[in-house]
């Protein structure tokens, strides 16, 4: 019986079908829900990791040691995990390596929208890319059996509307997946194979990549790419779909689903083994169409590499290099050049709309140290999580955002380079353990007067409340959490503070002292996530009379209070009685509703 | 009722409203019904009380989980801006419920924007749709428990319009609303399943 399962659901479950063993990841948008859903398969050691490389060497190690292995992290994550991934491609494993790279064309949620595709053909290891649920399945399957074939690991690659759509998949009777809502994460069980009855291979020649043996094994990586190649010539990941031979079209991924609908009539050569390409297919294609066109979202990857063959083809010329295609996109491309009839449906018409960006939740312990920075204006170097929100409108408390972990070396730098600014760099308790401890110690090591303040909420909230070593527990619901401010002291530094990030008076009070010292210090501004926990208090009114209209609660920059017919108001719904906006109000005008007769 | 080949929905809302829940619920009821369905939302950065919205097809064989501009059958908004954000992707003869409920935007909390007034919305989305219901369904919602049942409320007074069993629609709701959830969120659908039509539907 099939079932409706998201992109991400379909690779847990191909995994689960695959019999993989171990699995790792770091959480990151819109690869998240991958391993959350696979925890709950029993018999597989599902964990987080601290960041994206030590996930990626955690499945490594597994698969060496015989056991099939999958690591799972947003497209960028792949940067952090690079360095294994190219030795992993010299070295290929004993069982098989998948590595999903979930892309995210339109940056939902991101800071940029590469396309790791070329991160295949740079490490050159196989790429797998499905095009709906089912497929994800079934290519995750495959990738395990390719992976152990030609002895290399293999890039499953996703991309948001991949991961987060749904539909139908097929199930193994007797197997049938369970929901994402309806069991809790399976405990650790010992399975069978981690009994200790195999040892691991000690092959150096094969598995230590000092020079010597390095230059043994890139041949042998050059070799597996020869054969990879004639093995995309009859691959079943690939597929021509007959058609009208006046147009042939080229594509992967959702592009194929959209131009399925916007060239109805046309020939088909969908792949879904994006690297190496099957030269010969591709030859015999084109020369059965009249024209040759190629669609693909972000780079022309596979334009690129057609075109090197000697193959007419047009991609690019037409169809965008940014943003996340859609169909209607696709068709409005496709009706300039000429290639598909002009949309039937004229745009409606009417005056643009009030935008309605994220903003950080009511409640949320991140404002209040955003609202001290905005008081106190040093200049702030951020980092990637809700909190990057700090720089939004009206707080704009945060300066650089540049990828996880940059903001604490980037604040050294600035610092170093004499700003007259006093320098703070602010990173998520997630973030922290994923790459900001490196950065930290360099701070202190070099003595650069940095504020490094961390905000704590004890989870990785952005993604959706995945545990983090902070939080207490792992991802099978057990160990122990580490202990913050203890480690920062043991580190060195001599000035560490805790406070709650909604005591204003404190938390100025602290970061004052903290800007005022000339030296390395850390702030640690905990307070548990509003959101996870579900913080709801009785909500705060604005006495009428007190209030002056002066507008300091509004730069808080919280939802749920507004000048609305210029009189300021609390939204009784919205509010969940953090308590803020009263604690920042000169007018002493706003109360909480607590001890109100109703 | 007759069953149409293809019927293609668009929810939208503001992260929290529990559009991905609707959606869930409308999917999994298209599948039960014996279409084939793909659904599409956005999750992560958008969800922190941003637009957000989510996409559902029924048909044959659904290929792009995105619908066409011109072509969605209907169009649900769970707040009202929001709904006013996509009349375009409404097919001629569409059909809006919304909800009649306004969250203010951070421009229009801060006076530098403002809210459009109901009557514009209505303008702005019968520009495409043959219908625009307002529905009080956080008000509802609230009445039996929950404001944050809106959502299903929207759904119990679309199903008035979709070729889907009764007991497909409990047994959904059963499947995939939390436990101690159900008994809400199946009020919820009745009060909506039990409005009228202004078209007598």
């Amino acid at each position: 019986m099939p079932k409706v399962m998201s992109g991400n659901e379909a690779v847990a479950y191909g995994a689960y079908l695959a019999g993989v063993r171990v699995a790792s990841g770091y959480p990151g948008t819109p690869s998240t829900e991958i391993l959350e859903n696979l925890v709950r398969y029993p018999g597989i050691a599902t964990e987080w990791a601290t960041n994206e490389k030590v996930g990626f060497d955690v499945a490594v190690g597994a698969a060496y040691a015989g056991a099939r292995a999958l690591v799972t992290m947003k497209h960028v994550g792949l940067n952090v995990a690079a360095e294994s991934l190219f030795y992993s491609s010299y070295t290929g494993l004993t069982a098989g390596l998948v590595v999903v790279t979930a892309d995210d064309p339109g940056m939902f949620s991101s800071q940029n929208e590469q396309d790791n595709r070329r991160y295949g053909q740079f490490a050159k290891v196989p790429v797998v890319e499905p095009s709906d649920s089912e497929e994800a399945r079934r290519f995750t399957q495959e990738a395990f059996a390719i992976s152990e074939q030609f002895d290399v690991p293999v890039l499953l690659r996703t991309t948001t509307r991949i991961a987060h759509s749904s539909s139908a998949v097929e199930t193994v009777e007797g197997h049938p997946p369970r929901g994402r809502r309806d069991a809790p994460p399976s405990r650790r069980e010992t399975p069978a194979w981690r009994s200790g009855d195999h040892a691991f291979p000690r092959d150096q020649q094969k598995y230590v990549m000092i020079p010597a043996y390095a230059r043994m094994r890139h041949p042998v990586v050059e070799e597996r790419l020869t054969r990879l190649a004639a093995y995309a010539e009859t691959s079943g990941l690939n597929q021509v779909i007959p058609g009208d031979r006046e147009l042939g079209i080229v594509t992967c991924g959702v592009a194929y689903q959209y131009a399925r609908e916007v060239f109805p009539t046309a020939s088909f050569l969908k792949l879904g083994l994006v690297y190496p390409l099957p030269a010969q297919l591709i030859r015999t294609f084109a020369a059965g169409v009249k024209r040759l066109i190629i669609v693909e979202e972000l780079d022309p990857f596979l334009e690129e590499q057609i075109r090197l063959l000697g193959v007419e083809a047009e991609g690019k010329k037409f169809f965008s290099l940014t943003d996340e295609y859609t169909p209607d996109r696709l068709r409005n491309w496709a009706a300039q050049a000429g290639l598909a009839p002009v949309p039937e449906f004229p745009p409606v018409p009417g005056a643009a709309l009030p935008g309605r960006p994220p903003m950080l939740c009511p409640g949320c312990g991140h404002r209040g140290v955003f609202y001290v920075l905005h008081k106190l204006k040093p200049v702030v170097m951020g980092d990637i999580g809700c909190y990057t929100l700090g720089a939004a409108p009206p707080l704009y408390a945060i300066h650089t955002c540049g990828c996880m972990g940059a903001g604490i070396g980037v604040a050294q730098g600035a610092e170093r380079a004499g700003v007259k600014d006093k320098v703070v760099a602010v990173i998520g308790d997630s973030t922290f353990y994923h790459s900001g401890m490196a950065p930290l110690v360099n701070v202190l090591w070099n003595n650069s007067p940095v504020t490094t303040i961390i905000l704590d909420n004890l989870v990785t909230a952005m993604t959706g409340h995945q545990v983090n070593p902070g939080s207490g527990a792992t991802l099978q619901g057990e160990g122990l959490g580490m202990d913050l401010e203890r480690m920062l002291r043991r580190m060195g530094f001599s000035l560490v503070d805790t406070v709650d990030p909604l005591d204003y008076e404190t938390t100025l009070r602290v970061i004052k002292r903290h800007l005022e010292t000339d030296a390395p210090t850390v702030v640690v501004a905990r307070r548990p996530c509003a959101l996870q926990t579900r913080f709801r208090e009785a909500p705060y009114l604005i006495d009428p009379v007190a209030c002056t209209s002066c507008g300091t609660c509004l730069k808080l920059g919280c939802v749920a209070v507004s000048k609305y017919g210029g009189t300021m108001s609390i939204n009784q719904e919205l509010c969940v009685g953090c308590g803020l906006c009263a604690a920042v109000c000169p007018q002493k005008a706003v109360k909480s509703s607590t001890g109100v007769a109703n | 009722m007759n069953r149409p080949e293809k019927i293609d929905f668009i929810l939208a809302g503001v992260g929290g409203q529990g559009t991905i829940l609707a959606s869930d619920i409308l999917t999994e009821a298209g599948y039960r019904s014996g279409y084939d369905v793909k659904k599409s939302e956005v999750h992560g950065m958008s969800q922190r009380g941003g637009s957000v919205e989510s996409q559902v097809r029924w048909g044959s064989a659904v290929r792009s989980p995105l619908v066409e501009k011109g072509r969605a059958d209907f169009l649900v908004g769970f707040e009202m801006l929001e709904a006013a954000r996509w009349p375009a992707y409404l097919a001629p003869g569409g059909l809006a419920l919304v909800n009649r409920y306004r969250i203010f935007p951070p421009a229009v909390n801060t006076g530098h924007a403002d809210y459009p007034a109901e009557e514009e919305i209505d303008r702005r989305i019968a520009a495409r749709a043959r219908l625009v219901w307002w529905i009080d369904a956080t008000g509802l919602a609230a009445g039996l428990g929950h404001p944050a049942a809106a959502g299903v409320v929207l759904l119990g007074a679309l199903a008035n319009y979709l070729p889907v069993a009764d007991e497909v629609w409990q047994t959904v709701v059963q499947d995939l609303v939390p436990p101690r959830h159900v008994d809400l969120n199946r009020r919820a659908f009745a009060a909506g399943r039990a409005l009228a039509c202004p078209d007598g539907r």
